[in-house]
């Protein structure tokens, strides 16, 4: 499988062991990722709390770039993914504001390709097949609280790949590597996205809510899809832990990451370097036994 | 031919438009026409008599009447002539009104558009033919489908005014949601105490049949005449021998089985009744779980039963049997909260519905009254009462408000600190909705006297947490987001029609809103009529009722039937279709579209290849007379213009186009 890759301004900068870890794991499975060109900013989260018709101009140059790739585009942030793929349903919708829209662009959206997450492509049953497939070392013993956020699955009427609620996909990858995910109550809760930088207190209240229920349930790490979620998460958990006077420490995954992991490929472990809290702990709990397979 | 044109102002409705002294003037000039005038209001009794004065005057054999819409004075100005001399279809309304100056200015335009609509009027009613009505047959015996409160209100009222009822009943006992009920808002009655008199009442009523177990299959026929397939479903209990004492019930070996009665809140066994007292009270036995059936072992109940009632091989029984009108009182139904990931799935045995919670407080219910939560049987120390869950919420399919939810939470809320003194009472809610007879009174109570803490907001989020649910929620009056941890939370779900409303009312032939609710005749006037005569609506198969309104709406009920039943004879309607038999070639395609099913094929003599020794016979379209609303679908569809709507003629209408077309041709 061939997709228009759109790395957007978190995996080329703080979420980098996103971006190679999802490369990597994609050359492993056979999905092909190939970088839009000349890419521009997604919109999150200013121009559609600003002007609505840039909040979809500015992804439907993008999508137009992608169509004449003539691949569906993937899209690993979820504020980017939630973005494109609200433009990208609009624009599907309103023939009017597509026209309008495309007047401004060089490469026009004419509605033929579609956008996706990819933790909807890297879940499919046939990606896990390959995963599945790939797996050198499963992760027993490891207990992840599979942590969604809030832009990844809803609005369910414009995402819609999985259950807004009880959201089922990282579960699914988790359980695939033999990881043992936690059954919690914070999957789909904010972390506070952008607010980490105007207004941390909030975002220290709610990692500490999110870490401190995925701890209650016995998780001994977090996994996510998203850039923000992983930024505040590893960024907060200390006041969270101060505010809260709980032991917050807990270490933070990107689902592709433990993918890698499992299927033990080159260059996996490089990513861990650049995480803010120590994942050690994590990896440690991993017992001996699961080291068999393949 | 006299015919007189009556030009009406409507007030200033037409007036204010349309030259009316100038469209009388010219209605002067056109053929047939010997008398034209105009008044402020034809249709009050001095404009009648005007019109009845003018037939004698001036010999009138036709009128037209140029006002308003004939769906609205049609019948008045039809009675008017006919009081006046003349046959009552000798008249034709022009829509001066609906159809000209209520849609345009002021301008000499819409006064010619005017004089065009009484023109094609007179030319109509210059080829109208005197119809006659007939008297068609009316059985005087009703029948109650639902035996809910509405049903038994509308059994009870149409029986003591002397006609007999059946009331069909599709569970094993009457009585309904309010059966299920504790108390009631805002009297706090027991609701026991207030229903069960009413169905012994309707057990003992001499002209009240009561089938329990029992569907409706087919509703054939019309007012007065209708044909209904009913099912009895067996029981496995004979009726006759059954003295209700109740020994099978103690000694049947398979228990555990989910109560329906109690909202799965309890169980039940194989042969059950649902409730104690149970109207009728004797039990049925449940096929899909009894052992009898299912491996032909066990038989204990009949061994026991000292007046051999038990029969296993009881059949059901299908009658059809013929009622003069119906009374559809079939309920509601409730949504289930289960597709709500953020309360949890249905997967919390602490997340209940309200009407679960009502089983838990009644005393005859599975805890005798006693408030524990379902998980551990615990008395909760904290309690929150979710509104709205599902109504007043598009996303989960119901726009409206449930009605009554406001007021059963508030009841809740209430009883629970009466029983419980130390318990946390918590209402989430948007608005409270408190518009009865001592209701704002009754919630106000609940906050003051009984302590409920009222929140004005939605609850986002419910999870378990240290054997406790937390509510995550907002409370909008402080702007802030909230957290309450409870013991157990109780959802006013929406009501939703009946799953199978729609089933229903395709067999009826009455009509449903996008909900499915059935469809009143008309929202304000005709609030228990429905589009076909003889079949009215009780209670809340309509729309969310409380019981006040319910048995408001069933009494209501009842006395149409009871109207209808009164009367000598119900007269057919003339302007229907009818069939020229000697043209009909039996093709059948009139008997396809009808949409009241009114039209079927019969073998009559073929007149034309008949001879005095050898009679030749073929098929033709028939119209049964009760049936056909007059809609003309018919009269369209047919090739060979044998199918002829009364009042629409061909004849007629070519006479209207004719007139109009000279009309537009003379302006040019």
């Amino acid at each position: 499988m061939k997709y228009a890759y759109f790395p957007g301004c978190s995996l080329e900068s703080t979420a980098k062991e996103f971006q190679e870890s999802t490369q990597l794991v994609g050359d492993a499975i056979g999905v092909e990722l190939v970088h839009i060109d000349d890419w521009n900013c997604c919109g999150a989260t200013s121009a559609h709390n600003l002007d609505h018709r840039l909040s979809v101009a500015l992804p439907a140059r993008n999508l137009g770039i992608a169509e004449g790739m003539g691949m569906d585009v993937v899209a690993p942030c979820a504020a980017c993914y939630n973005r494109m793929r609200s433009a990208e349903v609009e624009l599907k919708a309103n023939v009017k504001l597509r026209d309008d829209i495309n007047a401004d662009l060089e490469k026009p959206f004419t509605g033929a390709i579609s956008v996706k997450s990819s933790l909807e492509v890297f879940t499919t049953s046939e990606a896990l097949a390959k995963v599945s497939d790939g797996i050198r070392k499963k992760l027993t013993g490891l207990k992840p609280a599979c942590y969604y956020g809030c832009l990844l699955v809803r609005p369910p009427k414009v995402l819609g790949f999985d259950d807004p609620e009880n959201p089922q996909s990282l579960d699914k990858a988790m359980e695939t590597i033999g990881a043992e995910p936690v059954e919690w109550y914070f999957k789909n809760e904010c972390c506070g996205a952008s607010f980490g930088l105007s207004k941390s207190e909030i975002v220290v209240k709610l990692v500490g809510d999110i870490i401190s229920n995925a701890k209650k349930h016995g998780a001994n790490c977090i996994v996510t899809a998203c850039p923000l979620c992983m930024t505040n998460l590893e960024m907060r958990q200390a006041a969270a832990g101060k505010l809260r006077g709980e032991d917050l420490t807990m270490p933070v995954f990107y689902f592709t990451e433990l993918m890698g992991l499992a299927m033990e490929v080159r260059g996996i472990k490089k990513c861990f370097a650049s995480h803010l809290v120590d994942v050690n702990s994590a990896l440690d709990a991993i017992t001996a036994d699961g080291a068999m397979v393949g | 031919m006299r015919i007189g044109v009556f030009v009406c102002w409507c007030g200033s409705n037409i007036a204010k438009t349309v030259d009316v002294a100038a469209v009388a003037e010219a209605a002067r000039d056109m053929p047939g026409v010997v008398y034209s005038t105009d008044y402020k209001y034809m249709c009050s009794e001095p404009g009648q008599n005007m019109v009845k004065d003018a037939i004698k005057e001036h010999r009138l054999d036709r009128v037209v009447i140029a006002s308003c819409s004939p769906r609205l004075h049609e019948p008045t100005f039809q009675r008017c002539i006919a009081d006046g001399g003349l046959n009552a279809y000798m008249v034709e309304m022009a829509n001066l009104r609906e159809h000209c100056s209520w849609v345009h200015e002021k301008t000499p335009e819409t006064t010619e558009k005017a004089i065009h609509l009484v023109r094609m009027a007179v030319a109509k009613v210059t080829k109208n033919d005197p119809l006659q009505r007939n008297e068609i047959p009316l059985g005087r015996r009703a029948l109650v489908i639902g035996g809910g409160i509405a049903g038994i209100q509308a059994a009870l009222d149409i029986a003591d005014a002397g006609y007999p009822v059946v009331l069909v009943e599709r569970t094993p006992s009457i009585g309904g949601h309010m059966a299920q009920y504790d108390k009631t808002f805002p009297t706090l009655d027991c609701a026991a105490c207030i229903l069960t008199p009413k169905m012994v009442d309707c057990a003992s009523h001499p002209l009240i049949d009561i089938w329990s177990y029992s569907e409706v299959e087919e509703v054939k026929g019309f007012v007065g005449n209708f044909e209904v397939k009913i099912r009895k479903r067996a029981k496995s209990i004979i009726d006759e021998k059954c003295t209700g004492c109740g020994e099978c019930l103690e000694k049947c070996p398979v228990k555990g089985i989910p109560s329906e009665f109690d909202e799965n809140m309890g169980t039940r066994r194989a042969i059950y009744r649902p409730f104690p007292q149970a109207v009728p009270n004797k039990p049925v036995i449940d096929r899909l779980n009894c052992r009898k059936f299912l491996e032909d072992k066990c038989g204990v109940c009949a061994k026991i039963c000292p007046t051999g009632a038990i029969d296993y091989a009881q059949e059901d029984e299908v009658l059809t049997e013929k009622f003069g009108g119906i009374v559809v009182a079939t309920g509601f139904g409730l949504w289930n909260h289960s597709v709500m990931g953020e309360y949890g799935y249905g997967k919390y045995p602490d997340v209940i519905s309200a009407i679960q919670f009502e089983r838990i407080m009644n005393a005859s219910g599975p805890t005798d009254g006693h408030i524990v939560r379902p998980s551990d049987g615990k008395t909760p120390k904290a309690i929150a009462f979710l509104s709205c869950v599902g109504s007043r919420d598009q996303e989960h399919g119901h726009a409206y408000c449930s009605k009554v939810c406001c007021m059963y939470n508030a009841k809740q809320a209430l009883l629970v600190r009466d029983k419980l003194h130390d318990v946390e009472t918590y209402v989430f809610y948007m608005d409270i909705r408190a518009n009865g007879k001592g209701y704002e009174e009754f919630v106000q109570r609940t906050i003051e006297d009984f302590g409920a803490n009222y929140i004005r907001g939605r609850v986002s989020k419910i999870y378990p947490d240290n054997g406790q649910m937390v509510i995550k929620g907002a409370d909008t009056l402080l702007g802030k987001a909230v957290e309450v941890r409870v013991d157990l939370v109780v959802l006013a779900t929406a009501m939703q029609p009946q799953n199978d409303a729609k089933d229903l009312a395709r067999m009826l032939g009455i009509s449903t809103d996008q909900y499915n609710w059935f469809s009143e005749a008309h929202p304000k006037l005709k609030p228990v009529e429905v589009l076909t005569d003889g079949i009215y609506l009780a209670g809340a198969c309509q729309y969310p009722k409380d019981i006040p309104d319910t048995v408001a709406q069933a009494s209501a009920a009842a006395s149409k039937v009871i109207g209808l039943f009164s009367k000598k004879a119900i007269l057919s309607e003339p302007m229907i279709a009818n069939i020229n038999e000697d043209t009909c070639a039996g093709c059948g395609l009139c008997v396809n579209v009808c949409p009241y099913g009114a039209i079927e094929l019969i073998e009559v003599m073929d007149k034309e290849k008949s001879t005095r020794e050898n009679k030749v016979m073929k098929s033709v379209a028939n119209v049964n007379e009760g049936v056909c609303k007059g809609c003309g679908t018919c009269a369209a569809a047919c090739r060979s213009l044998s199918a002829n709507l009364r009042g629409f003629e061909g004849k007629q209408i070519l006479a209207e186009i004719d007139a109009l077309a000279d009309m537009v041709k003379g302006r040019k």
